[in-house]
């Protein structure tokens, strides 16, 4: 009865309150916080801090000259990316002295926090792990007894390099290296925090495993690391979410995702962001499918600034699936500029993406999308649909699809729309009582529905009422 | 005698700039079934559209009032809410919005935002669906999205069903019907047809009022009322078309 989560009837759009809930911020009580600006300096004091083997300092050094040298990208937004400052973001700042494993053991003004954003309650309720990252340093983390049991590692990604640095030096930015783009080279020199998963042979984690990222302080930098590994036949899924405050200046998130499904694996990774309005959302986020594994991207963007991220998946072994399905909805002085690279490097391999965006009050989204067909792949079948719904005249919406196709048999479907909420549905849905608010939300949560039924219930009914608050007063 | 539910006062409405009612009239009291039949394109779905209040229809003059209050200033949605409704001739598709929560949200909307409890709303749907002959998988379907004609109208009449307005339009709800949906869909509007409500039938055929017996028969043509009736006045119309009221009022 998955259709029966595309809309809470029990909500009433009156009763929530205005704008972004998680905008509320906490007074700054730190054990370390860098100053602004970007130097070598404060790239070795964060490896030290962490006491990282020599390898990963010279990464990280590396990482820093190569984001020293690379241009900006040229695509994307290039007038908002032109006005980051990077010599006034702080980029490492630690809350506190170590991740707790208990919630009572987190410092007292953090654990409110999370308390207020849900995190404790949704662990207890349906999640079978939980690491909790505040500014650059993961503070709590806990795993179910059972997943230890069989073996699956489930770690922050400094415990991870610590305790298990052979995996991780195995793994580490073989998936994204540092030069592949000037935020993945900004990440590798000072990343902190983020997931560190391994899932042994055969092992299927049945219950979602789940990373919440809050930024506090204003204009701070967020480069959380996350790398997951599934050896073969092994099953897991991965949730994550964030928040900010709402701050007059910008603050930059930029995040780098590895994932490495090996053969017959099957790795979902669900990502539910939703950054104030003054979060550069700059990710990169890639994963290799080897022999007959399956990767997908379940991807909702709501909120930040400027959103570029294009989830990736490289089809590297014979019969392996990628599915990349993502919402974007972009408001005023927003812009979502989102999409997916699929590169069917083997024979037999499938695609599908699935790319939904709604533009409102002038807001803009795009469709940046990339399938690469080596010379050799054959068989290989892909789909690409991109919807847009516009809400209203001033929004934007842009389609920017690229095909590199070097193989003959091959089946390529590719479609893209663009529409607007009709007055017709509108008029029939009010002529049954509904408000002109909600019949506006009742229909936009009906074109997320093939997003939302993809997620856990509890997450659905989130990402529905995340959609009535954007939706509030948007009517004229 | 009883205050009118509906009463419709020499209206005038015009759409894009072009008047298409022309100053009508017509009282529907509770208890009672009224048909309005007429050509194509006389303006029969315009008067079904300007009850409910469409925004692209503007009243130039006249008023509508239900139960003596004039509507002309409310929203479609605030319309509903009072206990209006309009089955409509051609409904719309909502992708991704499954009948069942439609129903739930928009039955809490007209039954003064209370939520009517799990079990009862449940069991009263079922028996809602059970009389229009409309399968269990209608509710997880999406609103009208891939609908064969008859299961739209079916939809349309069980929301009728489950929302209880009190005054109720049907718009060529008769059209896209085989024999036997147009029998059960009438049966289902004469479950409609209590003390308390009424209803106005479009159509352009005599086929439905078979089924569905109207207590007056008007006749709709270049945007007014030109006659009204018993039911004797629709077997009328099937037997000698529309051409007669044309010729008669041509004389007169």
């Amino acid at each position: 009865m998955a259709a029966e989560l595309a809309y809470d009837p029990n909500t009433n759009i009156r009763d929530i309150g205005d704008d972004y809930k998680y905008g509320f911020k906490d007074k700054e009580d730190y054990v370390f916080k860098s100053g602004r600006g970007l130097t070598p300096e404060i790239v070795e004091s964060i490896s030290k801090m962490k006491k990282e083997p020599q390898w990963m300092l010279d990464f990280r050094l590396n990482a820093l000259d190569i984001f020293n040298k690379k241009p900006m990208p040229t695509w994307g937004n290039t007038k908002m990316l032109e006005d980051i400052d990077f010599e006034n973001i702080y980029y490492y700042i630690k809350p506190s002295e170590k991740s707790e494993k208990n919630w009572e053991d987190v410092p007292e003004g953090i654990k409110k926090t999370f308390d207020r954003l849900g995190i404790p309650e949704a662990e207890r309720k349906f999640l079978a792990g939980v690491t909790a990252q505040y500014e650059s340093e993961v503070v709590y983390h806990s795993i179910r007894e059972d997943l230890v049991k069989q073996g699956v590692i489930f770690l922050d990604m400094d415990s991870g390099l610590r305790e298990h640095e052979e995996i991780v030096r195995k793994h580490f930015a073989t998936v994204i290296p540092a030069a592949d783009n000037k935020f993945s080279a900004l990440n590798s020199a000072v990343w902190s925090g983020g997931s560190f998963i391994w899932v042994p042979e055969g092992v299927k984690v049945e219950i979602p495993l789940q990373a919440y990222f809050r930024i506090n302080a204003e204009n701070m930098g967020q480069f959380e690391r996350t790398l997951i590994i599934a050896e073969p036949g092994s099953f897991v899924h991965y949730i994550e979410g964030c928040t900010a405050p709402i701050y007059s200046t910008d603050s930059l998130h930029s995040a780098v995702v590895e994932l490495i499904a090996k053969p017959g694996a099957h790795i979902r990774y669900t990502t539910i962001q939703n950054w104030s309005r003054n979060v550069y959302n700059l990710v990169t986020k890639r994963a290799v499918a080897e022999a007959n594994a399956k990767v997908e991207w379940v991807d909702g963007n709501l909120g930040s600034k400027l959103t570029m991220k294009y989830p990736a998946i490289y089809l590297t072994g014979e019969g392996a699936t990628g599915e990349v399905l993502s919402v974007a909805f972009s408001g005023h002085d927003q812009h979502q500029d989102a999409g997916a690279k699929i590169v069917h490097a083997a024979p037999n391999t499938t695609s599908i993406v699935t790319s939904k965006s709604i533009s409102k009050d002038g807001g803009r989204t795009s469709y940046r999308g990339l399938v690469k067909v080596y010379p050799g792949a054959t068989g290989v079948k892909t789909s690409v649909k991109c919807d847009a719904l516009l809400l209203d005249e001033e929004s934007r919406s842009d389609t920017y699809p690229t095909m590199e196709i070097d193989e003959k048999d091959v089946s390529v479907e590719h479609e893209a729309t663009v529409s607007k909420v009709g007055e017709e549905q509108l008029f029939y849905l009010m002529s049954r009582g509904l408000t002109a608010d909600e019949a506006k939300a009742m229909v936009v949560n009906g074109f997320f529905e093939p997003f939302t039924k993809e997620l856990p219930l509890e997450y659905a009914v989130e990402l529905n009422r995340l959609i009535q608050l954007e939706m509030e007063g948007s009517v004229g | 005698m009883a205050t009118p539910l509906l009463k419709i006062e020499d209206l005038h409405v015009e759409v894009d700039g072009k008047e298409i009612l022309k100053g009508v009239n017509l009282t529907l009291n509770a208890g009672e079934v009224h048909a309005l039949m007429g050509r194509n394109g006389s303006g029969k779905s315009t008067l079904s559209y300007v009850i409910m209040g469409h925004p692209n229809y503007k009243v130039t003059k006249g008023r509508i009032l239900f139960k003596e209050q004039d509507i002309n200033e409310l929203a479609t949605d605030e319309r509903a809410r009072l206990g209006l409704a309009l089955a409509f001739q051609y409904p719309v598709a909502i992708p991704g919005v499954s009948v069942s929560n439609f129903l739930r949200a928009t039955t809490k909307a007209t039954r003064g935002g209370v939520d009517v409890p799990i079990k009862e709303f449940r069991k009263e749907l079922t028996e809602n669906m059970d009389k229009l002959g409309v399968p269990k998988d209608f509710l997880s379907r999406y609103i009208n999205d891939g609908f064969s004609g008859g299961e739209k109208k079916r939809l349309e009449i069980l929301q009728l069903s489950m929302l209880k307005p009190s005054v109720m339009v049907l718009d060529e709800t008769d059209s896209g019907l085989d024999i036997d949906a147009l029998k059960t869909v009438s049966s289902g509007i004469n479950a409609l047809a209590t003390k308390e409500t009424a209803i106005l039938l479009i159509t352009h055929y005599q086929r439905m009022l078979n089924y569905v017996q109207p207590d007056f028969v008007h006749v709709f043509q270049d945007g007014r009322i030109v006659a009204s009736g018993g039911p004797e006045l629709s077997t009328k119309l099937e037997e000698q078309g529309y051409d007669w009221v044309t010729q008669e009022l041509t004389i007169a």
